[in-house]
């Protein structure tokens, strides 16, 4: 489903280079994660795949099902089945959460030429799928993001995902700033979303949230490269180790 | 000594010049006040750009004998038409009867400027041209006191219940020439309340003065979308005074005009009142010449009061913003609460906002507050939404739409709120093709 290869990323001012020969292939019904340490380029990536200016792609490739995503418009991507929970959720003043979801799900819907949802029939499916969030009425009325506590807005993010079904779903430390029982409902409202025709990549520090989300393939990121791959046992030595062994065992 | 008194001499002319080519009415009961304004307007002359109070806005086009020739017109399209409300029309300053509901069910005492001066003797006597002159000092209006002076209609509109229905004086232009002077008095009697609309463009230029005295108690909520005509000019006076206990709220949302400069004179007089000032303006150059000034001045003149000034203006390809805004909080306002904020959002680097936020205090114990800023679109917010699927100009209207959120939120009523959306969105929406 995603493969990405060989990408090579600087940043556009500096030209600092980030990212330095990625390659990820992600295979459809699949959960993926991503390891690594503070700075090696676990959020560039996803803002690369997702579109976000202030990168350029000095090499490399990445494909959603065989259609160039680095080409596209950030909208064209959500549009061809992408979604990025972001690390820091962005708040925007004055556009009530529901205004603002309803825009998202309809722009997407008419982008793949759907007819857009009712008033009624988007407020019914919001409803419940805000409800299994635990997200009430009043959050969902606010303006997005604005006054929602960390945990908040990272159930607002999952929310967004459950909304828009996106085909190809990028978590970035998702669960970081969840108390334990909030980090259950991130967890479910995930699991609820997977299927053969949807693959996740999802970015973390701890092996908690891998214990809820039980991952196919883990990959070690460090420095720019993926350095190292393999199944859930990965995380837990991650867990118990650190990254320093790893490291070690590559250089 | 010699260069000034030739540029007095030259203010002077231009203040006659103007004058003679106006027919001054002859008043009933405004006749005194009529003589005090004009009075007061030659001593002091229309004002010129070397004026403190000018320098960003030039007065050239209202100092001129006539609107320009061959001013583009447009006829509004309609807005709260499916409010309950109370419709009165002027096309070119002149009420259209056969256009306007029955006065009448606005449960509010109206008479019309043009007829009640046939008289001696109304209510009015005392409000006329009062709140304006006293609305002269510190600081200089002609164009009020011209327009005291000549007005040749408006409103005389007395409250003395909860009015049942807002009262929407609705303005036409259709000929491009139009030169109007419109004068409105309101007066909400103690305890009372009246929700006025008012909306479209008067004519290819208006001076309008609306007089706003608010007595004890009593509510005065004011919502007026601008016209969207391009080469309108137009300069705006609303002079309020607010009692003990009593309510002014008003919000302008403009979008278009060549010229506009909205003064608000508010004077708020009674223990525990509260003046709300907000204005939402959005210019885009390509349209045509986009300048908007709003010139604030507030005064606080009582224990307790809360007064809020949220101003927010959209600019684009040229077009020009000015904020002058100011609270004086007089000896003895204690407790005063005051607020201002001034803001612009520029679309590109031809834009500008100039802004002169001001606060005058003295008194010991008050809290204010003002600020202003000038920025451009979020990126980050912009891309969240673009992540999300909504197309870059959609989301950018969508954070324009939240940048004018807090001028918005000053509208109380909810389905007249949403209206003014839809308006907005209407415009943003347009601007895309
Ligand atoms: N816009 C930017 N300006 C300057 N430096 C940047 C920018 N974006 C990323 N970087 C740098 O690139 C490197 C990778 O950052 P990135 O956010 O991708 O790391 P990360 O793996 O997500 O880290 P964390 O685990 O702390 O979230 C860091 O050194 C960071 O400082
Ligand atoms: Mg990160």
């Amino acid at each position: 489903m995603l493969e990405i290869k060989n990408l090579h990323v600087e940043l556009e001012e500096g030209g600092k280079p980030i990212l330095k020969g990625v390659n990820l292939t992600i295979e459809a019904g699949k959960v993926h994660a991503i390891m690594g340490p503070n700075g090696s380029g676990k959020s560039t990536l996803s803002y690369v795949l997702s579109g976000r200016d202030g990168y350029v792609v000095t090499d490399g490739s990445a494909t959603l099902d065989g259609e160039e995503l680095l080409e596209m418009e950030p909208e064209e991507r959500a549009a061809a089945g992408l979604f990025l929970a972001f690390q820091y959720p962005v708040e925007i003043p004055g556009v009530g959460n529901m205004t603002f979801l309803r825009t998202a799900v309809n722009a997407q819907r008419k982008a793949r030429g759907e007819a857009e949802l009712s008033a009624g029939e988007f407020l019914k499916i919001v409803r419940e799928k805000a409800k299994t969030l635990k997200i009430d009425a009043e959050m969902l009325k606010r303006p997005v993001n604005v006054g929602f506590s960390g945990g908040e807005k990272k159930r607002n993010e999952i929310l967004q995902m459950a909304m828009l079904e996106p085909r190809m779903c990028i978590l970035d430390e998702t669960d970081s700033g969840l108390d334990v029982d909030a980090m259950k409902l991130v967890a479910d409202g995930v699991n609820a979303l997977r299927d053969p025709g949807r693959a996740f990549l999802v970015i973390t520090h701890y092996q908690r949230l891998l214990d809820h989300i039980r991952p196919d393939v883990v990959h070690i990121m460090a420095d720019g490269r993926i350095v190292k791959t393999g199944g859930p046992e990965l995380a837990l030595e991650v867990e118990r180790n650190g990254y320093a062994d790893i490291l070690a065992e590559i250089a | 000594m010699a260069a000034a008194m030739t540029k007095d001499a030259r203010r002077a002319d231009a203040t006659e010049a103007r004058l003679a080519a106006l027919a001054l009415p002859k008043g009933g009961f405004t006749a005194p006040a009529r003589a005090d304004a004009l009075a007061r307007l030659r001593a002091t002359g229309l004002p010129v750009r070397r004026d403190e109070y000018w320098r960003w806005t030039d007065p050239a086009r209202l100092n001129a004998d006539r609107p320009d020739e061959g001013a583009a017109f447009r006829v509004d399209r309609p807005i709260f038409e499916g409010r309950d409300k109370v419709r009165l029309v002027f096309e070119d300053g002149v009420f259209d009867a056969a256009a306007s509901d029955d006065p009448a069910l606005a449960g509010v005492e109206i008479a019309r400027l043009s007829e009640a001066d046939r008289a001696d003797i109304h209510w009015a006597k005392a409000h006329y041209g009062a709140l304006e002159a006293a609305g002269q000092s510190p600081v200089l209006r002609p164009f009020a006191a011209l327009n005291t002076a000549a007005a040749t209609e408006g409103l005389l509109i007395r409250v003395t219940g909860k009015a049942p229905r807002p009262l929407h004086i609705s303005y036409r232009q259709s000929e491009k020439t139009s030169d109007v002077i419109l004068h409105h008095v309101v007066r909400v009697e103690e305890g009372a309340a009246l929700t006025l609309l008012e909306t479209g463009t008067p004519g290819a230029r208006a001076n309008v003065v609306t007089e706003v005295d608010v007595a004890k108690d009593g509510q005065f909520h004011h919502i007026r979308p601008q016209g969207r005509a391009i080469d309108r000019v137009m300069v705006t006076h609303l002079f309020a005074r607010v009692a003990e206990g009593a309510t002014f709220k008003s919000f302008t949302l403009t979008t278009n005009g060549r010229f506009t400069r909205n003064e608000a004179v508010i004077h708020i007089a009674g223990d525990g009142a509260t003046a709300h000032i907000a204005g939402a303006a959005l210019g885009d150059g390509e349209d045509g010449p986009f300048h908007h000034d709003d010139t604030v001045f507030v005064t606080h003149d009582a224990v307790g009061c809360e007064s809020r000034q949220v101003f927010k203006k959209v600019l684009k390809h040229g077009a020009t913003g000015v904020f002058q805004g100011k609270i004086l909080v007089r000896p003895g306002a204690q407790k005063t609460d005051g607020y201002q904020i001034s803001q612009s959002l520029l679309l590109d680097d031809d834009s500008q906002f100039l802004a002169k936020p001001e606060l005058e205090i003295y008194a010991d114990d008050v809290k204010c507050s003002h600020g202003s800023t000038t920025g451009a679109i979020d990126e980050t917010a912009l891309f969240y939404l673009r992540s999300r699927g909504v197309a870059e100009e959609d989301a950018k209207a969508l954070l324009i739409l939240s940048f004018l959120a807090d001028a918005i939120a000053e509208i109380e009523d909810a389905e007249i709120a949403a209206d003014v959306v839809e308006r907005l969105e209407d415009w943003l929406q347009r601007r895309r093709k």
